[in-house]
């Protein structure tokens, strides 16, 4: 359904937009000035990756602005435009909303990094080393040591800790199902990462036993962190996609996104950024410039850059 | 018996607690019965509903747009191109005021372009030195009110400067100086709206409470959708959130104001005009100047809930320093957003405050001496960031801008006091914790969950009888139906539990806080700052330690409630009984009371409206933290509007989701305020 809009009321708020938005010039082949938008999210390797993509388009010459963002909420404003990119789009956290934004259009899939990833349930690795569930990292091990992970609000059951609900819906209750484990064992939804890394933190404080959601490259990592393995994923194992869940998570992508316009504003910056790879250890290499030798995440940025400019100075090429 | 029953409201209240029993053990338990559980029959509404908001915001009347960086026209819908020009008038004024304190281009982009930007690299607003801002409150604090807030507002920025943590906190602070004023007009304007007209009062209301109570995450994606992403963004969001206790508190001093006064300004030949900003205005002062600090603190307890819609500054910091467990960090972080709230709080009310002198006599040099006195503070701050500039030629001009972590850090310290809490206390808690999650909170949210839905409406709806009449009771019935017919009655009597144990626990704390404090003045003004500290105090900080201390559970989702909630009731207990005038004490006193007495019989009934209000706040309050209980994990409501995020009708799921919180909270206002103005009637004081 399009109404016709009086021609003056349109002339109106066209003007209005032009001049409170800024106007962005004439356009013309080379890369326009307007800003481009990058998200920052709460996680150190994806800040200070932000701040390395934004060095690198400002040395081709672009205009960059960062703006915080939630980092599932983000997709719908670079759908609209209003953000240019997003850099990490994690596999089995981020990709319902990604794929969601994708299907309303205007997300454009802007390559995938080499890094892969693995987001699934696991152990600290000192819970194998103290033997608390003999058999672990083997997922059958579960069968027989529920209570060494049981809690005081799990009535007796074992416990696994998710991340919130929003990330994988209920991909994990369906596998305790699937595996025969829902009798002894329960999950609990956390509601976002720091509950995550408090309940890693609180376990090794007390040397309890505890089954945490987690990923790798992580700065987990560097404590030591077990995946549990699970019988391996198969195309269409998940309940989701008609098989009955009893598969663990698959290798994981992360992806670039971009919005649809990205290209034709921007074309030089869009090819560097379609160019852009890094591997897990480049993105480790990031986090560990802020979380282990504690610089500012602007200052690991520019160090990386200029560690780096064999790496990055082809992309912009 | 039935005389008696008529007369006596306690045994209607057996009566009806009999019967919600005998119900509640009563009825069986199935699945299939309609009086345990009725099916969903709203089920299509939440798909409905994000298909219409999804067709407002992308497919309504469109126009045609030209994007000059495609060089085509765009088909974009009309109401979106309107909000979005508000958006843009509000960051134009959030970027105006950040780059006076910063420095930037935003501004002059405004008027000329990016490519002229671009092309004239010079031209680049330079921000103010850090000593000349701090200067600058400094001498704010003393025109307004003297020596001491002074003193304060410039040690205040100072602190926020040595400790590195300027940039961030002036672009909060840019944020707040846009959002805080719209909020107190906005409120300001409505609450006079209500006050002249009951209808206006009536639907305004319930409206109040929502904005108030419906989680932001339920409406962050229209947000995002019509505002763009952004301060604006985030400065909107927050007006929605701010506003509410500015009308309530507007009215409720406009109502206190008394006739006599009002017909002493008409007497004078006020005009309508005059009378308002002469008269009422400045007799309802009190009740105003609440509602100011509250607008004040809201606005920066928004500061890491706006950081999600793209607000910068302070909150995105925090949440980055909370990710890798970094409390001592987000513990400085956090005093700068109070540290910002109190100043503000303070010489807002010192503005307020000073008194015109009309008969002064003054020599340009008297007139002017504070504008004279910042002057030189500029003068000087601008030539010690200039002799900065030699003296650090290597390094970071530290007498310009301390940049963003560089300055004196005391995270060591307070991540050591962290460690401490949670060595020493680790073992007691948990056994506490254990204790009362197996013995106290799990019965209770089973009694919760074992209601039958016709208990629970006999409960509600009977309550609301009693206490307001049909009407109420209609109320409370047609609120309490709309959530049973969702998919989510369950989840929101989990919501409800949580809720009911955090407001008795806040009461009961509360009243017994605020009484004790208010019995004298230093006590009084230590206890109203702390409430604007926790008040401000992003509750993401202590919720890390609390985690490490009681876990991932119900106890912790409380105990984050817990803090936040009994802060109205503290507040307003205070204010009440400050209310209460000195020649009642004195008549009490000579009519023999002891203390324990006057507090019974005069103080408390007394300030009831008060404490009323209170109460009702720390119901809203605490339904407002539901989401914060989501993010340490819960299986309520919150965690699916978290999960609404992601969801591909995720619109439509939030803005119901936020609706059934809203309509909790609602229902509870209802018979809550309808008794307390029943109350109010009873004891002449309406």
């Amino acid at each position: 359904m399009k109404l016709q809009t009086p021609t003056t009321l349109r002339a109106l708020v066209v003007a209005g937009c032009v001049s409170l938005l800024s106007a962005t010039g004439i356009a013309r082949a080379a890369d326009s000035t307007s800003p481009i938008v990058i998200p920052i999210h709460n996680w150190s390797s994806q800040v200070v990756m932000a701040y390395v993509i934004g060095g690198m388009f400002e040395k081709m010459g672009n205009n960059v602005e960062y703006v915080p963002a939630d980092s599932q909420a983000v997709y719908e404003s670079i759908r609209n435009g209003d953000v240019t990119l997003s850099h990490e789009v994690w596999q089995s956290t981020f990709g319902k909303s990604f794929y969601n934004a994708m299907a309303k259009g205007g997300v454009i899939d802007a390559g995938t990094h080499s890094a892969t990833t693995l987001e699934e349930m696991g152990v600290p690795t000192w819970v194998i080393e103290k033997n608390l569930c003999p058999g672990l990292p083997n997922w059958e091990a579960l069968k027989d040591c529920p209570e060494v992970f049981a809690t005081a609000d799990s009535g007796g059951k074992g416990r696994w800790l998710e991340g919130p609900q929003s990330w994988h819906g209920d991909l994990m209750p369906e596998r305790l199902e699937a595996l025969g484990l829902a009798d002894t064992w329960t999950v609990k939804f956390a509601g976002g990462a720091d509950a995550l890394w408090t309940e890693l933190a609180s376990a090794k404080k007390e040397g309890r036993g505890t089954i945490v959601f987690n990923w790798t490259p992580n700065f987990t990592d560097a404590d030591g962190f077990t995946f549990i393995e699970f019988p391996e994923y198969t195309e269409g194992c998940r309940k989701a996609d008609g098989g009955d869940g009893s598969c663990g998570s698959p290798k994981g992508w992360l992806k670039k996104a971009a919005n649809y316009k990205f290209p034709k504003t921007h074309p030089a910056a869009y090819t560097a950024f379609t160019k852009l790879d890094f591997s897990t250890t480049q993105i480790g290499q990031m986090a560990a410039l802020v979380d282990v030798d504690k610089l500012d995440h602007k200052d690991a940025a520019k160090q990386w850059l200029a560690d780096n400019e064999a790496v990055w100075m082809p992309w912009t090429k | 018996m039935m005389e008696a029953l008529k007369a006596r409201k306690y045994l209607q209240f057996l009566l009806l607690i009999a019967v919600f029993l005998l119900m509640y053990f009563f009825i069986p338990r199935s699945e299939s019965s309609l009086l345990w559980r009725l099916p969903p029959l709203l089920n299509w509404l939440p798909l409905t509903i994000n298909n219409a908001v999804e067709f407002l915001m992308n497919d309504w009347w469109p126009i045609e747009v030209w994007d000059p960086d495609i060089e085509e026209f765009e088909q974009k819908p009309l109401l979106r191109e309107i909000t979005r020009s508000i958006s843009g008038v509000v960051l134009f004024m959030i970027e105006f005021v950040r780059e006076i304190l910063l420095g930037g281009v935003k501004t002059i982009v405004t008027f000329t372009s990016w490519d002229w930007v671009t092309e004239n690299q010079w031209a680049k607003w330079p921000g103010l030195p850090w000593t000349v801002v701090a200067g600058g409150a400094a001498i704010l604090g003393y025109a307004l009110s003297g020596i001491g807030l002074a003193v304060f507002a410039g040690l205040a920025l100072v602190y926020i400067a040595v400790f590195g943590q300027w940039e961030p906190s002036m672009q909060t602070l840019s944020f707040v100086l846009i959002a805080a004023p719209i909020a107190i007009l906005l409120g300001l304007l409505l609450g006079l709206w209500a006050f002249k007209s009951k209808r206006v009062e009536k639907i305004m209301d319930p409206l109040l409470n929502v904005a108030q109570i419906v989680p932001h995450f339920s409406y962050l994606i229209p947000v995002m959708v019509f505002f763009g992403i952004g301060d604006h963004a985030g400065a909107i969001a927050t007006i929605i959130f701010a506003t509410p206790p500015m009308v309530r508190l507007t009215l409720l001093g406009l109502k206190k104001v008394p006739p006599e006064v009002q017909e002493a300004g008409l007497m004078s030949g006020c005009t309508n005009w005059q009378l308002l900003r002469r008269v009422m205005i400045p007799t309802a002062r009190r009740d105003i100047l609440i509602g100011v600090n509250q607008v004040i603190m809201q606005c920066l307890a928004m500061v890491v809930i706006a950081s999600l819609i793209g607000a910068k500054g302070l909150g995105n910091d925090l949440l980055i320093a909370l990710n890798r467990l970094r409390i001592g960090l987000a513990l400085e972080i956090g005093i700068c957003i109070v540290l910002i709230a109190i100043v503000l709080d303070r010489l807002s009310l010192a503005w307020a405050n000073k008194q015109t002198d009309y008969f002064a006599d003054e020599s340009f040099k008297q007139k002017h001496k504070y504008s004279l006195m910042f002057l030189l503070v500029f003068v000087v701050g601008v030539a010690l960031a200039f002799l900065g500039s030699f003296i650090f030629k290597k390094e970071f001009n530290y007498l310009y801008l301390i940049p963003h972590n560089k300055g004196i850090t005391t995270e060591a310290f307070w991540q050591a006091g962290v460690d401490w809490l949670w060595d020493t206390f680790f073992y007691t808690l948990k056994a506490f914790n254990e204790w009362f999650i197996v013995d106290v909170l799990i019965p209770i949210k089973e009694a919760f969950l074992g209601m039958p839905v016709i208990a629970t409406f006999t409960l509600a709806m009977g309550a609301g009888f009693i206490v307001g009449g049909i009407r109420s009771a209609l109320i409370v019935g047609g609120l309490l139906l709309f959530i049973a017919l969702t998919d989510w009655w369950d989840r929101a009597l989990i919501t409800t539990y949580l809720m009911s144990v955090a407001v008795v626990i806040s009461s009961i704390l509360g009243i017994t806080i605020g009484t004790l404090c208010a019995q004298n003045k230093t006590t009084t003004r230590f206890i109203l700052t702390v409430c604007d500290t926790l008040q401000t105090f992003p509750s993401f900080i202590y919720l890390i330690p609390v985690m490490m201390l009681f876990g991932v559970t119900d106890t912790s989702v409380l105990i984050a409630i817990v803090v936040f909630a009994t802060i109205p009731a503290t507040r307003y207990t205070v204010e009440g009984l400050r209310s209460v005038p000195e020649a009642l004490h004195d008549a009490g006193s000579m009519s023999g009371v002891n203390r324990l007495q006057r507090w019974l019989s005069i103080e408390l009934p007394m300030s009831f409206p008060h404490i009323a209000l209170g109460i009702n706040q720390t119901v809203v309050f605490a339904l407002s933290m539901v989401i914060i209980g989501a993010l340490i994990g819960t299986d309520d409501l919150g965690q699916l509007i978290l999960k609404s995020l992601s969801d591909k009708a995720g619109v439509g799921n939030g803005l119901i989701l936020g609706l059934c919180v809203a309509f909790i909270g609602l229902a509870i206002d209802q018979i809550l305020r309808t008794w307390a103005n029943q109350r109010k009637q009873a004891l002449g004081m309406d």
